[in-house]
């Protein structure tokens, strides 16, 4: 659909518009060479003609959470760290984040940063824009991304004062501020990467409205216009001295509302680079553009989940009938046809792209294909309690869901013999509403894209019982004490090994209860015209734009 | 007739008031907590979803909200996206965007049409005609998204003559090709109703007796049998302008064209309810002026029907 | 002599008054144009003789029984029953024709054959129903609307605006939310948002008839209000209406087909031709034939609705009768 391609947002957002990812790009060749330069001409200039899509919301760190105004902000803030294209953290702002124990840190900035309008980036900017973006009374969109700071909770009461800030945050001096966390979290520091950590300036408290239309940031870039709808023109920051020094002139996202009119685009000259490609060229893509095409592993995880409570699909029968499920799919065959080698088979519930991902952890073989295992197991739960027909798989109808969701039922109808169809939703909101009352049987699709490279995004959030009942994202309600256990360890083990051997460990007890069913890993699709040289596509499934160069 | 300019114009209000009260109970009765859908997978703190719900009246009952929708329309203000941006804004910038692809498509569908409605009736049942009757057909099986994709990829792609992302030079030329896939399917309906018309106009007396009375071809045509046989077809024009402006929604997607169409799926997708509401309001007004000109021009074609009985 | 002066009640009540064209242009018309002698039911019957001696309305009419026979038996046109299990198998995704298999297979690896012929029938139901509804309705409100004129009108036209105000396919997506779709509900949703063309060309057409010679002729041999409506005003302004609501046949059908590629049309559990077409389009540019099929099947129900549509015009314009 056409329009439902814009959906790209919502799509992508993998379950939603939100899980993005606006991790900020950092590059390890960009070096700390001097600006790309303004300036016309050498061999890298000229401006990158990229897509996008109109940001949903006004562009200010805190409350941009999906990725049309994500793409923009991420280019034009520098947070303290920011990701390589491999998702590894490198200092941007921070010349350090210190701790002992994984609760407190102490983080200094590097000397020499400004904003674009000649203000300093002090350790000021840092804590009133968290401060702003943590307090309810601001209502930002991605304020939960504060929320192990001490004092979070206190900042979001119905009445809670507009000035009330975080008390786990303390300046030191200009360079310096501390942070206290409420528990150990030994994976903080990598989520500083994600905007919502932006430092803010002055200028934005001054008159918060009109920096929504005219961000003034810190990062490599700066908008120098956006017309709605239309598109958004970047040119580059002649102060920008951090690890994302652009290597062209500026970038212009185009927004379309259809990727494929995108696509089209891009064969006839009108675009440089493209991150997505629609499904109707899946096919051809690769043949079209050569070496130009993109298609690489990325941090989106696809999923359906059942409620821990679906009368179907509870106690003894339940878990029977959910592995019956998961082996009645046969995924390399959907991957294969439906997604023309676009994704690739779950092997776990992260992706191979973040840190910790495994393909061996003992239960996973329930993700193999075995039609005739998954008949028995379902004909064993009929024994015990009669199965109440039909499966039905809930999609919302606005991203690029029917196909496979019919590829899915097809496959369930013809390996177990049972009555199942697809479900659709018109839009994201509609499904969200039902999936958050409560209201929903059978399957619904989930899906999630990491905001940060660690394992651990993609467990807690979605299977933690701290998520659960409408605290988070645990659409299942999925609650597991041991499981949580095995999280907190992770979370708060020093050394990498340790942590990342106690979220396998979790995993396997996701793999025995199956509160969602694994399917798949997105790959990232996109490709670029003759006219671009050196697009490289980050782990967050953005094109690394800084280092891409025009061909004179 | 300018007594029935007035009553007309006073006819607008309650046609006004009727149009976006039903506008707005259909989109207060979308399932969907736009709200909520705000914050994606990761639900957002009950005390936020609060804020936001407060700040777009959400939280008040429908009738409470509509009533405080009007009460700023009165004032001018037609509210404010969840982008934070006032919607007027969006219409000033979407509408002239749209209106000349709606124009566009009107001038291709009627000079288009009419001149094959005319040949074909005038030349009924002849292979002309039959050829005429499958392209139309053709027209209306083919869905717009397919016509649209295939008509981007064949002149855009392949042949390179025309603009694919029209949206970033919205000029006459570039919306010549979108405006023909937009008036492609009324372009079969006049050419249809143009020709069942001609047809009939051509058997009616005064024609036969305009022929046998010796003028000639050209003259019966033009004075005869066109001028009596458009009154349906314009009516029609007219009836479609409205249609146009409002159902670019797929049009205007493939060709990136950022008008109502664009905006309103957009503010469909997200519960924009505010913004919807704004939009199809002006496509009320602008639907109730068309009208009112489509019965002037009545008058002008079809002497008989006058308007005002006081002289 | 331009303007010819009052008729009577007619100009009263429709706030407007007659005019008799320039002698040069229709000479002798009014006298021309009675039609006295048809009695009231004649025009019917007469109608239906003519359309059987019709031979587009021959083709149209066993076109059209083919449709409604595979709309409503589909098992007795393909042995496979693409709803059964195995029906659909990714290793024949769009697999070339084979026997038992004359169109291939789509990209769910389903028999496209099967799904043409089980597709007719939410299709013809979604197209059917809302022209008959949309016809109904719509003619109905924009008759009485021209008929009776004065308040009546402005009343009625003014429903119609705030109605028509409302694109269809806005109102389709928005209005489609609220229900669990299927064929009828679909239909309904569309009548209900779709009758207001329908009604101003009524609407135009009733009026543009009244003002008519042979009408005004009927009234001044003292027809009553009645008669009038229904031996001369609806056979003549039927005409335009029966053409556009058989036009509109063809665009429903099409606009099921437009809702499922926005995403919002009928379930994915429910085979139809609209369905088809929208899934068609992702393999456009790899399987362009298999936008054919179901397209055809399409093209054929909305060919013979048109001719339908033509013959049933030609038999009920006294005009073309009289030949």
């Amino acid at each position: 659909m056409t329009l439902s391609r814009r959906s790209m947002m919502m799509g992508t957002a993998a379950g939603g518009a939100a899980a993005l990812t606006l991790a900020a790009c950092g590059s390890d060749e960009g070096g700390s060479g001097g600006a790309g330069g303004g300036e016309s001409g050498g061999g890298g200039g000229g401006v990158i003609l990229a897509n996008g899509t109109e940001p949903q919301n006004p562009l200010i760190p805190t409350n941009t959470n999906e990725v049309g105004g994500g793409r923009i902000v991420q280019n034009i803030f520098s947070g303290l760290v920011s990701y390589d294209a491999e998702g590894t953290p490198q200092n941007e702002v921070a010349a350090s984040i210190e701790t002992e124990d994984s609760q407190h840190y102490t983080i200094t900035l590097a000397e020499g940063w400004t904003f674009t309008n000649g203000d300093p980036v002090t350790a000021q900017s840092f804590v009133d824009a968290w401060n702003f973006g943590a307090n309810a009374a601001n209502a930002q969109l991605s304020g939960y991304f504060f929320e192990p700071v001490e004092g979070f909770a206190d900042v979001q009461g119905e009445d809670v004062a507009a000035d009330a800030t975080l008390s786990g945050l303390a300046v030191e001096d200009d360079l310096t501020f501390t942070v206290t966390l409420t528990s150990p979290q030994a994976d903080f520091p990598i989520r500083l990467g994600y905007t919502a950590f932006s430092p803010l300036p002055q200028a934005f408290f001054d008159d918060p409205e009109g920096f929504g239309e005219k961000p003034v940031g810190n990062g490599p870039y700066m908008l120098t216009s956006w017309e709605h709808e239309v598109s958004a023109e970047l040119e580059v920051n002649p102060d920008y001295q951090g690890p994302r020094a652009p290597q062209n002139d500026g970038v212009r996202f185009t927004f379309y509302q259809d990727i494929e009119t995108g696509y089209n685009d891009l064969l006839s000259g009108g675009l440089d680079v493209i991150d997505s490609i629609p499904a109707s060229r899946l096919t051809s893509f690769e043949q079209e553009l050569g070496e130009r095409a993109v298609n690489q592993p990325a941090a989106i995880f696809q999923s359906f989940t059942i409620h821990v409570e679906d009368p179907n699909f509870s106690g003894e029968a339940g878990n029977l009938r959910r592995q019956a499920l998961s082996k009645a799919i046969n995924r390399q065959e959907i991957c294969d046809t439906i997604f023309q080698g676009t994704s690739s088979p779950a092997t776990d519930f992260s992706t191979p792209v973040v840190n910790g991902y495994s393909d061996s952890i003992p239960g996973s073989e329930v993700l193999d294909f075995d039609a005739e295992g998954a008949k028995a197991l379902w004909e064993e739960a009929e024994g015990m309690q009669p199965f109440e027909g039909p499966f039905t798989l809930a999609y919302n109808a606005d991203g690029d869901h029917a196909t496979w969701t019919e590829a899915v039922t097809n496959q369930l109808l013809n390996n177990l013999g049972i009555e199942a169809t697809g479900q659709s939703y018109p839009t994201f909101s509609a499904l969200r509403d039902e999936v958050g009352n409560r209201t929903i049987t059978g399957g619904f699709r989930s899906g999630w894209q990491a905001d940060y490279p660690s394992v651990f995004n993609f467990l807690g959030p979605l299977y933690g019982s701290a998520a659960a009942e409408g605290r988070g994202s645990n659409d299942a309600d999925y609650m597991n004490e041991e499981f949580d256990q095995l999280l907190a360890d992770g979370l708060s083990a020093t050394d990498e090994e340790t942590a990342f051997a106690k979220a396998q460990a979790a995993e396997e007890l996701l793999f025995r209860d199956l509160p969602a069913v694994p399917l798949w890993n997105d790959n990232v699709t996109g490709g670029s015209a003759e006219t671009v040289e050196n697009v490289v596509f980050g782990w967050d499934s953005q094109p690394q734009y800084h280092e891409i160069t025009k061909v004179a | 007739m300018a007594w029935y300019v007035l009553r007309r114009v006073l006819q607008m209000i309650p046609v006004f008031f009727g149009a976006t009260f039903l506008v707005y109970f259909l989109v207060f009765s979308m399932p969907g907590d736009p709200i909520a859908a705000l914050g994606g997978n990761k639900p957002l703190s009950p005390a936020v979803q609060d804020r936001l719900r407060a700040e777009y009246n959400l939280d008040e009952p429908f009738i409470v909200q509509y009533l405080l929708y009007l009460q700023g329309l009165v004032q001018g203000d037609f509210g404010t996206t969840f982008a934070g941006r006032p919607v007027i804004d969006d219409i000033r910038s979407a509408f002239p965007v749209t209106a000349r692809l709606a124009l566009v498509a009107i001038t291709f569908e009627a000079i288009l049409g009419i001149i094959g409605g005319v040949i074909a009736g005038l030349r009924k049942g002849t292979w002309i005609d039959s050829t005429l009757l499958v392209t139309s057909i053709m027209v209306i099986a083919v869905p717009t998204f397919v016509i649209g994709f295939v008509a981007q990829f064949v002149f855009g792609v392949q042949l390179g003559w025309v603009t694919i992302n029209v949206g970033a030079n919205v000029t006459w030329q570039n919306l010549l090709l979108p405006g023909m896939v937009l008036g492609a399917v009324s372009f079969a309906y006049v050419l249809r109703l143009t020709r069942t018309q001609i047809t009939e106009t051509m058997t009616a007396d005064h024609v036969r007796t305009a022929t046998a009375k010796g003028l000639s071809r050209p003259r019966v045509i033009t004075v005869h049998i066109l001028r009596n046989s458009l009154i349906p077809v314009v009516t029609f024009l007219g009836v479609d302008l409205g249609q146009l402006m409002g159902g670019a929604i797929v049009t205007e997607g493939i060709f990136n064209i950022p008008g109502l169409g664009f905006h309103l799926f957009d503010a469909i997708q997200r519960g924009e309810s505010t913004k919807m509401v704004s939009m199809v309001t002006l496509l009320v007004i602008i639907f109730i002026i068309s009208n009112l000109l489509i019965d002037l021009l009545y008058a002008l074609l079809d002497p008989r029907i006058r308007y005002d009985a006081r002289k | 002599m331009t303007h010819a002066s009052d008729t009577g009640g007619a100009t009263t009540r429709r706030g407007q008054e007659h005019f008799v064209a320039p002698v040069d242009e229709t000479p002798l018309q009014a006298v021309d144009a009675l039609n006295t002698d048809v009695k009231p039911r004649s025009l019917w019957s007469q109608a239906w003789r003519d359309l059987r001696r019709n031979p587009m309305f021959i083709v149209s009419a066993v076109l059209i029984a083919i449709v409604t026979a595979v709309a409503a038996f589909p098992q007795l046109f393909s042995s496979l029953d693409p709803y059964a299990q195995g029906a659909c198998l990714l290793t024949n995704r769009y697999g070339d024709p084979i026997p038992g298999h004359p169109f291939g297979f789509d990209l769910q690896g389903c028999d496209v054959y099967s799904r043409v012929i089980y597709g007719a029938r939410p299709s013809v139901i979604v197209g059917v129903v809302t022209t008959i509804g949309v016809f109904l309705l719509g003619g109905l409100i924009g008759a009485m609307a021209g008929w009776f004129g004065g308040w009546i009108d402005s009343i009625l036209s003014r429903l119609t605006d705030v109605f028509f105000a409302i694109p269809l396919i806005l109102a389709a997506i928005v209005v489609g939310q609220l229900f669990a779709l299927n064929p009828i509900t679909l239909a309904m949703i569309l009548v209900l948002f779709g009758w207001t063309a329908i009604a101003r060309i009524a609407r135009g057409s009733v009026m543009s008839v009244m003002n008519a010679e042979f009408i005004t002729a009927s009234k001044a041999l003292g027809a009553s209000s009645s008669q009038n409506l229904f031996r001369h005003v609806v056979p003549n302004a039927v005409a335009p209406v029966i053409v556009t609501a058989m036009v509109n046949l063809g665009m429903y059908i099409v606009l099921e087909a437009t809702l499922s590629f926005l995403g919002v049309g009928l379930p994915e559990s429910t085979i139809s031709w609209g369905a088809d077409i929208s899934s068609a389009q992702t393999g456009l540019y790899t399987r362009p034939e298999l936008l054919f099929y179901p397209s055809g099947a399409l093209a054929i129900t909305i060919l013979s609705f048109i001719m339908l549509g033509d013959a049933v015009r030609d038999a009920l314009d006294p005009k073309t009768k009289k030949r």
